[in-house]
């Protein structure tokens, strides 16, 4: 994997004009001390790395060129206390203005508490229009945000997302962690890939001490990855249909949801994965006996799920529904480099698990489904086509699981090193890029969920729909509140 | 569609039997609720999930609550809509700073007798988020909390004895 470098600032504006040229796709873009970052992705395995010292606290803004990185921009400004300058909404995004401190990355300054800041909207003006405030308590069991939509009718005109309120602060609790504290941070970053997010911390510290884990760990993560995928797949497909009120699919996705969630917890002792990976290699090997029950939990779901993808098929009432809800286009999917099941359904022909060819998928044998719609009904199919090929490579890890040790304990660097990962998760691409200090902790962790260039383009996708139809896209996106507010 | 809604009547119930009232875990869970609940509840509950800034592994386990295999609502255990409509506060995660107003609104928006589980070991005391700038602590440093639930998550299977323990003790 290519890493090239740059400390030159005027790279930095280069870079921000070929990502609007569309000849770049942001993949990261965080601060670090006095100087910012920039992750991108000319499509080959590796990645580009730009680095802007920030002399007077300020760096060119590449939001103002490229809208995705413009909540990544207010992030930094909130955490870090750099400024972008010349980006196009200087507000908060992170801080509510509630913190005891200002800028935690930063220079960490108290600060006075008291009213949190009125949030400026964002505004819709004609006749007859009205805003609707959701959240961030919702009526369903989900994480914690606010749509604020301005709807003609029943028609949505704009909707606003305004997040932050699951932070939690995990960068600032990274940094000074250990491997074993940095690893059991990650997994808890957004729950439902908590796999995806141990094998990128642990492949990430891994490069950046120069070690890579045994082989069979690295087999058994995969294994752990599409487990995950399954069963996060299958509860979507039943809860998007749920959203339509067709609970009868939602009842037998769930069913089978529960029995993967089951055969993960007999292999590897915890249903969702949890605390399992950790930069080496894994914590549980499986035998014989674990290995039959993965199998059987294959079978089983093979053996039914073809009947309820026939269901939803046949089901018209159903389909009315979800076709031609929430298109997203691919244009827009491009330009935000929009990864995971959302890109994929508008047709973005992107995975890292084929494009950066990681152990093992280097070694296995799949497809990655595309499909061109880009509705809700494009997303369940894409699921629905996922969903069989994960059970294809659970089948081929457990024939060709190689035979050896699953943990070899990372040697201390010698000097501080950085490495990153980019891993595909059921959400799409997890990217987290770590540098360690002389002492061997973490001194800086950047985790960018795929959400973050998911979310803004559920608010395009949304666009004159209806709003009794905002759960059904929602879902259809389901993106990560936890895994982007950090 | 036919066959599928067929073969559900003709096989048996994917459900699992309920707790036994001498489970260990729903004896040392009930032990811990007060004994007052269950008079003034009888044998329904209404719940209303808040997430005060969990990693939404907890919401995945909650969601499991309701499929085929635990099947909550034979319990009479349903989640609302609204707090005005619920008996019990479920919490997860650790209270973030931006979540606690939220929080402190749900809790005095629904009305009198009302419980709160804080679920899951971040709901207890901040888990492993503890001390962060940016959360509070857990539940019970915002609000009067009656059961805790453990677990990283909590396995659906602890959250039914723990709200079966609110209910008086199990099932039967």
């Amino acid at each position: 994997m290519t890493t090239a470098k740059s400390t030159r600032n005027e790279d930095w504006s280069e870079a921000a004009r070929r990502l609007a040229a569309g000849e770049a796709r942001l993949v990261g873009l965080w601060g670090d001390g006095a100087e910012v970052r920039m992750a991108i992705s000319t499509g080959g395995p590796g990645l580009e790395f730009l680095r802007y010292a920030c002399d007077a606290g300020a760096y060119p803004s590449v939001g103002a060129a490229h809208a995705p990185a413009i909540r990544l921009e207010r992030a930094i400004a909130d955490l870090n206390g750099l400024k972008a300058e010349g980006a196009p909404d200087a507000r908060p995004w992170l801080d509510h203005g509630r913190w005891p401190v200002r800028h935690p990355l930063g220079d960490g300054s108290p600060a006075a508490g008291g009213e949190p800041e009125r949030y400026a909207f964002l505004t819709a003006e004609g006749a007859g229009l009205h805003q609707i405030p959701v959240g961030p308590v919702h009526a369903g069991i989900i994480e914690p945000g606010h749509f604020r939509f301005h709807a003609s009718g029943e028609t949505v005109v704009r909707l606003e997302e305004r997040f932050g309120y699951a932070h939690k602060g995990v960068e600032r609790l990274m940094t000074g962690a250990d491997l074993r504290r940095g690893a059991e941070l990650a997994a808890r970053v957004s729950g439902d890939s908590t796999v995806a997010y141990q094998i990128a911390f642990a492949r990430a510290v891994e490069q950046a001490l120069g070690f890579a884990a045994p082989r069979r760990a690295n087999w058994l993560r995969a294994l752990m990855a599409e487990i995950e995928r399954v069963a996060n797949h299958l509860g979507d497909i039943g809860a998007i249909c749920n959203d339509a009120s067709f609970a009868l699919m939602h009842a037998h996705t769930g069913a089978l949801r529960e029995l993967a969630l089951r055969a993960a917890d007999h292999a590897f002792g915890h249903r969702l994965m949890m605390d399992r990976i950790a930069p080496g290699g894994v914590d549980v090997d499986l035998d014989r006996d674990k290995r039959a029950a993965l199998r059987e939990m294959v079978a089983t779901i093979r053996e039914r799920f073809p009947r309820l993808v026939e269901l939803y098929d046949n089901t018209a009432s159903l389909q009315d529904r979800t076709v031609g809800a929430g298109r997203l286009s691919l244009e827009l999917a491009e330009r935000f480099g929009c990864g995971g099941v959302i890109g994929r359904a508008s047709g973005r022909d992107f995975d890292a698990r084929r494009d950066c060819a990681y152990s093992p998928y280097d070694e296995l044998r799949f497809e990655t489904p595309v499909q061109r719609e880009g509705d809700v009904n494009a997303r369940v199919w894409l699921r629905v086509r996922e969903v069989e090929e994960s059970l294809r490579l659970i089948s081929q890890i457990l024939d060709r699981l190689p035979i050896g040790p699953i943990f070899a304990q990372p040697q201390p660097a010698t000097s501080p090193g950085e490495g990153w990962a980019l891993i595909e998760g059921f959400r799409g691409d997890v990217f987290v890029h770590v540098r360690l200090g002389d002492d061997g902790r973490v001194a800086r962790c950047h985790l960018r969920d795929p959400s973050w260039f998911q979310w803004p383009l559920l608010e395009a996708a949304i666009e004159g729909n209806i709003v009794a139809d905002f759960p059904l896209c929602n879902k259809s996106f389901n993106c990560s509140y936890s895994g982007c507010d950090l | 569609m036919r066959r599928t809604l067929i073969e559900g009547l003709l096989k048996g119930p994917l459900t699992e039997a309920a707790p036994r009232r001498d489970d260990p875990e729903l004896a040392a869970l009930a032990a811990a609720v007060d004994r007052a609940a269950a008079a003034s509840l009888g044998r329904s509950l209404a719940i209303r999930h808040v997430d005060a800034g969990s990693c939404n592994g907890c919401e995945l386990e909650i969601h499991a609550l309701g499929n085929a295999f635990y099947d909550l609502e034979r319990f009479g255990l349903r989640f609302v809509a609204s707090p005005r409509h619920a008996d019990v506060l479920l919490v997860t995660g650790p209270v973030t700073v931006n979540m606690r107003e939220a929080l402190e609104r749900t809790y005095a928006a629904t009305p009198a007798p009302k419980w709160v589980i804080a679920s899951g070991g971040c709901a207890k005391d901040g888990g492993v988020f503890r001390g962060s700038y940016a959360v509070v602590g857990g539940v019970g440093d915002v609000l009067p909390v009656d059961l805790y639930v453990p677990g990283c998550p909590p396995r659906p299977a602890t959250l039914l004895k723990a709200l079966l323990a609110l209910l008086g003790g199990g099932g039967g």
